[in-house]
C-alpha cells in the first residue's frame, strides 16, 4: 500500500490539510488501514522535498498542502503501473505439504483438510463482514471481496492438491528431496 | 432447541454387489432453526444424495431423519407428501422454474397444491416476490428473467408459507459472483427469519456464508468450521509507509 500516491490522490480534488487527510484516507480504505499522524506529515515532506506537493501556511497542522503537475503526473503513471505480485501466502502451505509428503505417518489429506477448515473459517469472518455491511459500502466491498478471492484462491490449490495426491500418492524417496532448501529461500523472502 | 432436521448414522448404498457404491457412511447431521450450514466437498462425496434424503426425495438405507421431532420411517405415503410439499423447500443450481407459468404463478404453486385458494395463493407469492425486489417481474416468465431473478423466484417458492427447512444445492453455480452474493443474501435472511437451511457446494466462497461449515468426503463427514472471534480481528493495520 503506498501511502505517498494515496496522499496524491486524496490531493487531487483540492488543497488540503495534513489531519484532513489523514482522515480521508481512513474513510475511503474502509478504516481498514488506520495511520498515524506523524506517518501523514512524514510523507507530505517527502513530497514537497520531491516537488510533488506544495505547501502554505505557518508550519504544522496550519500548512495546507496542494498537488503540483508533476504530482499530478506521478499519480497518473502510478495508478497504471502493474501491481506488485505479492508472494502468494499459500507459499508456506505449499512447503509444508510438500515436506509433509516425505514424512512417515502423515496423512496429507488429513492435512490438508486442517488448512481447508482454516481458510473457510477465515473466509466466514470476512464474509459475515460482508453480510453485516451496507450494499453500498463500496471501498469496504472491494476490500473484502479481494480477500476473500485472495483465500478462495488457497482453498482451491488446497481441493487440486488433495485430488493430485489421491491419484498420484508421494513414493518415499531414496535421496532427500530439494524441497527444504527451496522452502527457505521463499519463506525468507515473505518475511 | 431441537433441530429442525437431524440425520442420525444416515448410510446410503446404491447398486449390490460388485457394483455397491457407498454413498453415505454414518453421517450425523443436525441444523437448528434459524441456522444456515453449507454441506462442502467435491463431486462425489454425497453431498446431493445427503441433501436428496434430508428433503425426503430418497430413503436412507440405514440410519434415521428426522424432521421437526417426527421421524420419517415412520410416516405413511401421505404424511410424507404433505411433509414434503409444506415444510421444505428445494433451490435448484438450474432454478426449475415450470416455463409455462409466470413468476408469481411459480412462486404460489406450493400452496396451491396444498389447497390454497388461488387468489389467496397469488396474493401470498406476490407479497413475497415484494420482498425479494421482485414486484415489477411478477407477471413474467421464466424465460424473461435473467438467472439472477429466476433464481430469487426460484426462493420466494422454496420459502412461501410455513417452510422449516430449506436446502439449496449449488444455487449460485450459474450466476455470476454479483448475482450469487444477491442470493446468499436472500439465503441467509430466510434462515435468521427462522429457516433452517442447508447448502450443498463445492465452492468455499458460497459455503463461508454459511454459520458453520461441514465438510463432506467420500460420504462421511470429516470435519467442520468453529465459531471464530468477530471480524474485527481481520482488521489488522497493514500500512507500509
Amino acid at each position: 500500500m503506498s501511502v505517498r500516491h494515496a496522499l496524491l490522490a486524496l490531493l487531487s480534488d483540492g488543497p488540503k490539510y495534513g489531519l484532513q487527510l489523514r482522515q480521508e484516507f481512513e474513510s475511503r480504505t474502509g478504516e481498514v488501514w488506520p495511520l498515524n499522524v506523524g506517518q501523514v506529515y512524514t510523507t507530505l515532506q517527502r513530497l514537497e522535498r520531491d516537488g510533488f506537493v506544495e505547501s502554505e501556511g505557518s508550519g504544522g497542522p496550519q500548512n495546507v498542502f496542494t498537488i503540483t503537475s508533476a504530482g499530478a503526473d506521478e499519480l497518473a503513471a502510478w495508478l497504471r503501473t502493474p501491481a506488485e505480485v505479492m508472494p502468494p501466502p499459500r507459499d508456506e502451505l505449499v512447503i509444508k505439504v510438500l515436506v509433509a509428503t516425505s514424512v512417515p505417518g502423515v496423512d496429507v489429506s488429513e492435512l490438508l483438510q486442517v488448512h481447508r477448515r482454516h481458510m473457510v473459517e477465515a473466509m466466514q469472518q470476512y464474509t459475515h463482514i460482508k453480510s453485516d455491511m451496507a450494499e453500498d459500502d463500496v471501498e469496504l466491498g472491494l476490500i473484502v471481496d479481494s480477500e476473500l478471492f485472495r483465500i478462495e484462491a488457497v482453498v482451491r490449490w488446497i481441493d487440486a492438491a488433495d485430488a493430485r495426491l489421491k491419484q498420484y500418492p508421494a513414493q518415499p524417496r531414496r535421496t532427500p528431496a530439494p524441497v527444504p532448501r527451496l522452502g527457505r529461500a521463499r519463506m525468507g523472502s515473505r518475511r | 432447541m431441537s433441530a429442525a432436521v437431524e440425520l442420525r448414522q444416515v448410510s446410503k448404498v446404491y447398486g449390490s454387489g460388485p457394483a455397491e457404491v457407498h454413498a453415505l457412511r454414518g453421517v450425523d447431521l443436525s441444523v437448528q432453526a434459524g441456522e444456515l450450514v453449507a454441506v462442502m466437498g467435491p463431486s462425489g462425496s454425497g453431498k446431493s444424495t445427503l441433501l436428496t434424503i434430508a428433503g425426503t426425495l430418497e430413503e436412507p438405507t440405514s440410519g434415521q431423519v428426522v424432521i421437526d421431532e417426527r421421524e420419517l420411517a415412520g410416516l405413511s405415503r401421505n404424511e410424507l407428501a404433505r411433509l414434503r410439499r409444506r415444510a421444505i423447500g428445494y433451490v435448484f443450481q438450474d432454478f426449475n422454474l415450470l416455463p409455462g407459468l409466470t413468476a408469481v404463478e411459480n412462486v404460489a404453486l406450493p400452496l396451491e397444491l396444498d389447497g390454497v385458494r388461488v387468489k389467496a395463493a397469488r396474493a401470498a407469492a406476490l407479497v413475497m416476490l415484494e420482498r425479494l425486489g421482485l414486484a415489477e417481474r411478477a407477471t413474467r416468465f421464466p424465460d424473461e428473467l435473467s438467472g439472477g431473478e429466476s433464481q430469487r423466484v426460484a426462493i420466494a417458492r422454496a420459502v412461501i408459507g410455513e417452510r422449516r427447512l430449506l436446502l439449496a444445492d449449488e444455487p449460485t453455480g450459474a450466476l455470476d459472483s454479483v448475482s450469487g452474493e444477491a442470493v446468499m443474501r436472500l439465503l441467509r435472511t430466510a434462515c435468521r427469519d427462522g429457516v433452517a437451511g442447508v447448502v450443498v457446494t463445492h465452492d468455499a466462497q458460497l459455503a463461508s456464508w454459511a454459520d458453520r461449515v461441514v465438510f463432506l468426503r467420500d460420504g462421511q463427514v470429516v470435519d467442520q468450521t468453529n465459531p471464530r472471534p468477530g471480524p474485527e480481528s481481520l482488521l489488522t493495520p497493514g500500512v507500509k509507509p
